[in-house]
């Protein structure tokens, strides 16, 4: 059993804030991604639960032990570094039993664990290299295996992937989703990639500013965003977002047309939609064609209403040119709204 | 970019570059021999028997006779001076790189209040002529009993060496990722034991380098040998007190025996030239 | 972990080292210069300005290094040029443009003294090419200027390596993409020499000539060597003063001189060779 509990965690670099006060708690074999661009604070929340930051403030608790005054090698974790981190004066082979042997595990014991995890990372054959003799990936390949033969109750992962190509990417993901969910180990994982969070996820905790802004399942972050921030990073394109006035009878007018929506106690709110959620009907928005862009399966359209940049999703068979008016309609059960004053869901 | 033009008029182009070529590679092999034939001259005289050294003129190639060499070697003195020298190098490579070598590593892994006075105290011991140190440090030897002693002059030698050791071992330390030693915390390793089994074993080459230079520095030293040993002269003080009265023969034999040593050491550490003086330019 | 501790343990050594061995003794030897049994004096200095051979050897010290450092500024950066133009040979030609930096300066004087003695290689060459039919007696107190020379050459051949290792590195950290700008735009190797690689080197070139300059101000060893005490210079004063006269005091005295006079170089240095802050690399 290792739930991770994080309790009033801040942190401050001088007068710099890189945490305010985070809560979150991971629960037992969670896959939690920590999502986020680059400065939000992600990697240095990752480093506290490791040990190799020190807290300002507040907690972590590790399966019901508290480890935030504990050094890294006694908090039953393992790491995996962005740049891979793996000995250049070993091989690989030394390099995956260096942590078992810190242990003092019995050899037979040893050898069984480097064997069974470098054919779960498909690296048998490389155990008599060392890095300097590998890839890019192969290193990867060996620094998971190195995590996880440790056999540890938590792993950590700093941005494992964002040094390879494209296409090894994409390979590497599937393959730690499945190698992951096989070893039943509590997993948070540090990425800015939000495909990659998206893909690999049990649960997303998207990190703005030094804050965690919503944490949920994948699904839940895309469809309903907690805050106006969630909607506009998360989705490629992101979240549309016109601003909406309260009608006489209670309903909302957002750039010329009426919609149903929550009764709110301010007179104003933001309309938002995904663009893949619109549909080329009478009776939507007035919108003009600025950008046309055939994406193949789709074509994306970036139109203009109101004077404000507006984007479409729609089907490759409907015919747009630059300058066309075209009409377009909203699914209502995919409309959200956000309050201006707060940027949260309304 | 001279292609077009070699195209057009082949025979002017080619001739410029190939004159310059040989201009160039002239320059390069009358320079190298600025260096190199001194150097020669020395070794030749050496290796010549004491009746040669003496005669004239010169012959340009030496007759390999081990007269001169074996007179400076059974010279009274010579040996304990020499012994001096490599006992007084050793104190000194030991010494700086032990004081040097941890503060190298702090300056390269941690940030901290005092760094940069620090680093200033450092640089500053260049902005002297260190030698000179020897005069009071007579008197404070005196005063504690370390007067013509090793060990006291490796002291000062140590002065000399440390800010080197310093520099080059931070900018040795720096060549090692942080996340190597961190990712060796995760692994089960203590401070000490991730320094031991990850950082130790890919800065030892770099160590060792630093280790030499220490030792060559206090090798050549002249000033401070001369000014605080009397009874246990180092080869340098011993050549240099010895100048006036000593016959040429000697002083070419020493003179080689302070030279080869110290183009093997400085062959030994080349590659790391620039990590000394790189740094300074920062 | 006590993290915020070890950075200071690990600077203990090298810190209360530098304190007693570095600073400590700058305080004593103005100790030493002006304080006598009866407190303050200024005898010792007035002993050393009244020696017949203190200004000759101010004047010495400072002309030996007013003709070396530029000269040696001058080879250095022709050496450094040719080492950053090299592709094939480079390392081989830089360890050979580099041994002098490893010698000791008393090995520079004897090797130089091979040359110069009366039996030396300068003479024999003179003779086999006619052009003096007897060898020529150089380093003799009639021809003090040719010790002079002597030294100066030495000089010039030991510690030219350093300058160059120092212009080198600093050659490489000028990214190339500056001089193919400047190439774009039409300039020749003279000119990208002249508007890129000079201004690029000035942190380069202020640390050589601050290292050279004091440096040259200690010449000691290679005079000795060449000309014993016939060629007066600073230091060689000093360790006169302190170990055939055991003058402590004066030697002392002498030290400050030199001091002073190594400060006024580097502050000189440091505020001519100025770079604008955010105009460094």
């Amino acid at each position: 059993m290792a739930e991770i509990q994080i309790k009033g965690i801040a942190k401050s670099f001088g007068a710099f804030k890189a945490l305010h006060s985070i809560d979150l708690t991971i629960a037992d074999q969670e896959f939690m991604v920590l999502l986020g661009a680059s400065g939000c604070g992600k990697t240095t929340l990752l480093r506290i639960i490791a040990g190799l930051e020190t807290p300002t403030q507040g907690e972590v608790w590790i399966g019901g032990r508290r480890v935030d005054r504990l050094p890294p090698r006694e908090r039953g974790i393992a790491m995996v570094f962005q740049n891979y981190a793996v000995f250049p004066h070993l091989t690989v082979l030394e390099n995956i039993a260096f942590g078992l042997r810190m242990k003092k595990l019995p050899q037979p014991e040893i050898d069984r664990r480097v064997t069974r995890t470098a054919e779960l990372m498909h690296i048998e054959q490389l155990l008599a290299r060392y890095s300097g003799q590998l890839s890019g990936g192969q290193r990867q390949r060996v620094a998971v295996a190195r995590a996880l033969a440790m056999e540890p109750d938590v792993i950590l992962m700093d941005e494992p992937l964002s040094n390879l190509d494209a296409l090894l990417r994409l390979e590497m993901r599937a393959e730690l989703k499945g190698v992951l969910a096989g070893s039943k180990t509590t997993t948070i994982y540090v990425t800015h990639d939000q495909v990659e969070a998206m893909s690999l996820a049990d649960r997303i905790s998207v990190m703005n500013a030094g804050r965690i802004v919503q944490a949920a399942s994948p699904v839940e972050i895309y469809r309903n965003p907690a805050a106006r921030f969630v909607g506009s990073f998360i989705g490629n394109p992101p979240m549309n977002f016109l601003p909406a006035t309260r009608t006489p009878d209670g309903r909302w007018s957002v750039a010329g047309i009426t919609l149903g929506g929550p009764a709110a106690a301010s007179g104003k709110l933001e309309f938002a939609i995904r663009p893949e959620d619109l549909t080329v009907a009478a009776g939507g928005f007035d919108a003009v064609a600025r950008v046309v862009e055939p994406l193949g399966a789709h074509t994306l359209v970036t139109t203009e209403i109101d004077g404000a940049l507006f984007r479409a999703v729609l089907d490759s068979d409907v015919r747009i040119n630059p300058g066309d008016r075209l009409s377009l309609v909203p699914k209502p059960d995919r409309i959200r709204w956000f309050d201006p004053e707060t940027s949260l869901a309304a | 970019m001279t292609d077009a033009a070699l195209a057009d008029v082949p025979r002017p182009v080619s001739e410029v570059t190939s004159a310059g070529k040989v201009l160039y590679w002239a320059g390069i092999v009358l320079l190298c021999a600025w260096v190199l034939v001194p150097i020669y001259f020395l070794l030749s005289n050496a290796l010549s028997s004491p009746a040669e050294v003496t005669s004239f003129p010169k012959h340009w190639v030496p007759s390999f006779d081990m007269g001169s060499l074996q007179f400076f070697l059974s010279f009274g003195g010579v040996l304990k001076a020499l012994m001096n020298s490599v006992i007084v190098a050793v104190l000194t490579m030991i010494l700086s790189i032990g004081f040097g070598a941890p503060a190298g590593y702090a300056l390269s892994r941690f940030d901290f209040w005092g760094k940069d006075a620090f680093r200033l105290l450092v640089l500053m011991t260049r902005a002297f002529p260190l030698p000179l140190l020897a005069l009071p440090i007579a008197v404070m030897f005196i005063r504690v009993g370390l007067d013509d002693t090793q060990l006291g002059l490796a002291l000062v030698h140590t002065t000399l060496a440390i800010p080197f050791a310093v520099l080059i071992t931070f900018s040795i330390f720096a060549g090692v990722p942080v996340e190597l030693e961190e990712a060796a915390w995760t692994l089960g390793c203590n401070r000490w034991q991730a320094f031991r089994k990850v950082v130790l074993p890919l800065v030892l080459p770099g160590i060792t380098a630093s280790a030499i230079f220490a030792f060559t520095i206090s090798w050549n030293e002249v000033f401070a040998a001369a000014v605080l040993t009397v009874q246990n002269r180092t080869l340098t003080a011993f050549l240099l007190q010895s100048l006036n009265v000593s016959p040429l023969h000697l002083r070419f034999a020493g003179g080689a025996a302070l030279v080869i040593p110290a183009l093997v050491f400085i062959f030994a550490v080349r590659k790391y030239m620039f990590a000394m003086w790189g740094i300074a330019n920062r | 972990m006590n993290t915020r501790a070890l950075p200071y343990l690990l600077l203990l050594p090298a810190t209360l080292f530098l304190l007693v061995f570095f600073v400590y003794p700058f305080v004593q030897v103005a100790v030493q210069a002006f304080v006598g049994p009866a407190g303050f004096t200024t005898d010792n200095v007035q002993t050393m300005v009244k020696n017949f051979r203190f200004w000759p050897s101010v004047r010495n010290t400072v002309l030996l290094a007013a003709i070396v450092v530029p000269l040696q500024l001058v080879m250095a950066l022709v050496m450094a040029s040719i080492v950053a133009n090299l592709k094939s040979a480079r390392n081989t030609i830089l360890y050979i443009f580099t041994i002098p930096l490893g010698l000791s300066d008393l090995a520079a004087g004897i090797i130089w003294l091979a040359i110069f003695e009366q039996s030396g290689f300068l003479n024999s060459m003179l003779v086999s090419l006619g052009v003096v039919d007897k060898p020529i007696l150089f380093l003799s107190y009639q021809n003090s200027w040719v010790i002079f020379v002597a030294v100066l050459l030495a000089e010039l051949w030991r510690a030219t390596a350093i300058v160059m290792v120092i212009l080198v590195a600093g050659m490489g950290l000028i990214p190339k993409e500056y001089y193919e700008a400047a190439e774009v735009f039409g300039a020749g190797p003279w000119k990208r020499f002249l508007k890129v690689t000079l201004p690029m080197l000035k942190p380069s070139l202020q640390t050589a000539l601050i290292l050279r300059t004091i440096a040259a101000f200690e010449v000691f060893s290679v005079v000795q060597a060449l000309g014993g005490t016939t060629l007066p210079v600073l230091v060689g004063q000093t360790y006169d003063w302190q170990f055939n006269q055991q003058q402590t005091g004066v030697a002392a005295a002498m030290a400050l001189v030199i001091l002073a006079i190594s400060i006024a170089c580097t502050v000189f240095f440091l505020r001519v060779l100025r770079t604008p802050k955010g105009a460094t690399l």
